[in-house]
């Protein structure tokens, strides 16, 4: 939230037990971790912007949690804030993502041809395929705590970039403000729009001040891939198509997310990122590669079996339902995807994608026939 | 965390960025230190006020109509004592542009010093709102004796019930979009201690939100007392619903007519009701219970936001002057029906809401009918004016009963009409 430059040097007045947070009735990620000698080790501190822990933790405050879903509970407000702030994010960081330590590098791979096979994914079984990740523009605070000044000179440094775009990645933005009904209708009808958040979670971050200002969405011509500016990140990329060509998906995705970085560096502009948390974006949980790549996928025998759940556990695979994350699959079709995002590259969470609905497929087609998958039970990734 | 290589390139591309927007080498550094000082000038140098001024096209409140560029320039880079930003004052109202028929006020005060150091802003604010009332001119008048008020007993056959309600502020702290944790405990330590100290038919109990047992719960929802975090995008992007329901809770005498709200949209709500017309026992249980909670917390050396130009400090610039809202469920079948009945509420300044309060419809034939202002005129003045209104609606009623004409009253001066 963006306080006053030195409201922070006046909380500071009362003490650290006056101010610390009731988070007795809390289960999420920031409510485990953060203990009143934390808290008043970091109170003091902010990022150079001004970013405080108050800032980071005020979601995971007011968002108590689930008591079956554990959220991450903090969002950053720049770059910096993983670093200031670290002493509370290494220990959220290491739970959320399977003990990656705060010494652990992570590998960045967008190099698309060193993924094997993903082209062969049986497109009766497989409705379609998606890649997405997100980008932040370094220099630039990040949804929670930018400025509409910044906020905007995100969205025109992004249309700038994109309008470069050649061949079959040729396309056009649309922002959100000015468009018009035929155009939003036709957003809707492609699935693209995204509208104002309602997530308590979101809005509690500051995320959806001064809407729609400086938002929007830009996608191609052949609308296989589209870009979402200043929504959760600044920039959210996505590439998808009907049927099973994960890898062709994967390709327009590596090239595309490439050329866009080229583009914006040629404006004096890196993404953030480091040897250690990667791709550095506004929540935790989407650290490193920021990768969700999945499939709509038919499992209507599968899903049913008592295996399920260990076989994607094994796979490191997670399930949806086919209207995203917290619903519910609809007639046996699931949205199965990659459940890390941190400590293995771009090119790995795809392929344990592609090889782990390959299995499914395989498996789903054994029940059919009456036939048994026992054999054919994977070992834990 | 970054390195010193990352960090070097992170410095270099953005040095280029800079350069690019004609920042000097000067400005660049400053940008990249780590002295948050430092870097906050640099920040105002490369984003100017024009960068960051609001888009209110689309816009439709009180705030869109008096805010210029010239005004925001002026005052963005300004700070209360308690570091409140005009971006902050103005967020809600920016993130709601308001619908086409219903004008919001669109910002709000953090804390005593913003009606001050943004009154650039607040005095049209007020100006508009308050039927052309003027901060820098005129002075408001406060005044709790009830015992100045006539003719206060309305026909229960008529009247369901009655209410008066304000708010109050404690001097010295932040207000709801801006305190924090510590502040907002320190509030509610400071009434409740007070609260302990009513005595006679106004001795009560205090129910934290945070504590209550569901049978508490369920009660306090029985008796229609009960408030939940708020909903309305109004509040919450004003930043009032943080660490809900920390520091939150609802104070009520054992009767159930005097009853304080901690922590909601103001430090305090305050109201007083009960059962049938007798809108002059409701105020003057108003102002003692009012008088005798300013004594007690003045004991402990605070006292309530006021001054002489805004009267009673409030969080929202509609509740600013008396904070007051008196009004009546009251049963009207055939007036309501009359086609002069808004001509009439309008001259008599009332305003009619639906029993289940702002933005409800009447059901049947028994509508909310309260005074419409709250700045420029006393307690004791609104609480009269609502008096003579609903008597008047009364004796309409009772004529158009009996087929006799009723008449249009004179429109009561304002400041302005």
């Amino acid at each position: 939230m963006p306080f006053g430059a030195t409201h922070n040097q006046m909380k500071m007045k009362y003490s650290s037990e006056a101010e610390y947070p009731d988070l007795t009735k809390h289960n999420n990620h920031m409510a485990k971790v953060l203990t009143p000698a934390m808290y008043e080790k970091l109170r003091s501190k902010e990022t150079p912007s001004g970013f405080t822990v108050d800032d980071v933790i005020q979601t995971g405050v007011d968002n108590p949690g689930h008591p079956f879903i554990m959220t991450v509970g903090c969002v950053a407000g720049d770059e910096e804030t993983y670093e200031v702030f670290k002493d509370l994010l290494d220990p959220i960081i290491e739970d959320r993502h399977g003990g990656y330590k705060p010494t652990d590098k992570h590998k960045t791979d967008l190099n698309s041809a060193n993924l094997k096979g993903g082209d062969d994914l049986d497109p009766n079984y497989v409705l379609s395929s998606r890649v997405r990740t997100g980008r932040s523009v370094r220099g630039f605070c990040l949804p929670p705590h930018c400025s509409r000044g910044e906020r905007r000179a995100v969205e025109t440094l992004s249309i700038e970039a994109l309008a470069s775009l050649s061949g079959d990645l040729k396309g056009k933005y649309y922002a959100l403000k000015n468009m018009t009904d035929a155009e939003q209708q036709q957003l809707i009808d492609d699935h693209f729009l995204f509208d104002k958040p309602v997530s308590p979670l979101l809005l509690a971050s500051g995320m959806a001040r001064d809407w729609p200002d400086a938002r929007g969405i830009w996608h191609n011509d052949n609308k296989t891939f589209l870009v979402w500016v200043n929504e959760e990140d600044h920039l959210r990329v996505i590439s998808m198509q009907k049927g099973g060509n994960m890898k062709e998906v994967f390709d327009r995705f590596c090239t595309g997310l490439t050329k866009i970085e080229s583009l914006f560096k040629d404006r004096g502009h890196a993404f953030m990122w480091n040897e250690h948390l990667g791709y550095v974006l506004t929540c935790p949980s989407n650290l490193g590669t920021g990768l969700r790549a999945g499939v709509h996928v038919k499992l209507p025998h599968m899903s049913k079996n008592a295996k399920f759940e260990e076989v994607l556990k094994r796979m490191r695979l997670q399930k949806r339902g086919t209207g995203g994350v917290d619903t519910a699959a609809v007639g046996g079709v699931f949205d199965i995807s990659n459940a890390d995002r941190l400590g293995f590259s771009e090119v790995e969470l795809v392929q344990m994608v592609v090889d782990g609905v390959r299995l499914l497929v395989d498996m789903e087609k054994r029940l059919e026939k009456g036939q048994s998958i026992d054999d054919i039970m994977p070992a834990q990734k | 965390m970054a390195s010193t290589f990352t960090r070097l390139i992170s410095g270099r591309n953005t040095a280029v960025l800079l350069a690019s927007l004609g920042a000097g080498t000067v400005a660049t550094g400053l940008l990249l230190s780590e002295n948050s000082t430092l870097a906050a000038e640099a920040k105002k140098m490369l984003y100017p006020p024009s960068s960051d001024f609001p888009d209110l096209r689309k816009h439709n409140n009180c705030m869109a109509a008096a805010l210029t560029p010239a005004i925001y320039a002026r005052l963005r880079d300004q700070l209360t004592p308690n570091n409140w930003t005009l971006d902050q004052c103005i967020q809600t109202g920016v993130d709601n542009p308001g619908h086409p028929f219903i004008k919001t006020v669109g910002c709000v005060a953090g804390d005593e010093e913003s009606y001050e150091v943004f009154a650039e802003l607040f005095d049209p604010i007020i100006k508009d709102r308050h039927n052309g009332y003027d901060p820098k001119t005129m002075k408001h008048p406060t005044d709790l004796d009830s015992s100045k008020i006539t003719n206060g007993v309305f026909d229960d056959n008529y009247v369901l019930s009655s209410r008066v309600r304000t708010g109050r502020s404690i001097r010295g702290l932040s207000l709801p979009p801006a305190c924090s944790r510590a502040e907002r405990r320190e509030v509610e330590r400071v009434v409740v201690t007070a609260l302990a100290g009513l005595k006679g038919d106004l001795a009560g109990r205090y129910y934290s939100l945070g504590d209550m047992t569901d049978k508490e719960q369920q009660q306090l929802i029985d008796d229609h007392f009960l408030f939940d975090k708020p909903v309305s995008p109004l509040l919450t992007c004003a930043f009032m619903a943080r660490d809900w329901p920390d520091a939150r809770g609802i104070w009520h005498n054992n009767e159930k007519t005097f009853l304080i709200w901690v922590n909601e949209e103001d430090h305090t709500r305050v109201i007083s009701m009960e059962k049938g017309g007798n809108m002059k026992r409701v105020f003057e249980r108003f102002c003692r219970g009012l008088k005798q909670v300013e004594h007690l917390i003045q004991e402990r050396g605070w006292e309530f936001m006021w001054n002489e130009r805004l009267g009673y400090i409030l969080t929202c610039p509609s509740n600013l002057g008396t904070g007051l809202r008196a009004g009546v469920h009251v049963r009207l079948p055939k007036l309501s029906k009359d086609s002069r009945f808004s001509k009439i509420l309008d001259n008599l300044r009332l305003q009619k809401r639906g029993t289940g309060g702002v933005d409800t419809a009447a059901t049947g034939d028994t509508f909310d009918i309260s005074n419409n202002d709250r700045l420029g005129k006393s307690e004791v003045e609104l609480v009269q004016l609502l008096v003579d209104g609903v008597n008047y609606l009364i004796e309409c009623e009772k004529r158009l009963e009996r087929g006799q004409e009723i008449k249009v009253p004179a429109p009561i001066t304002q400041f302005r009409k």
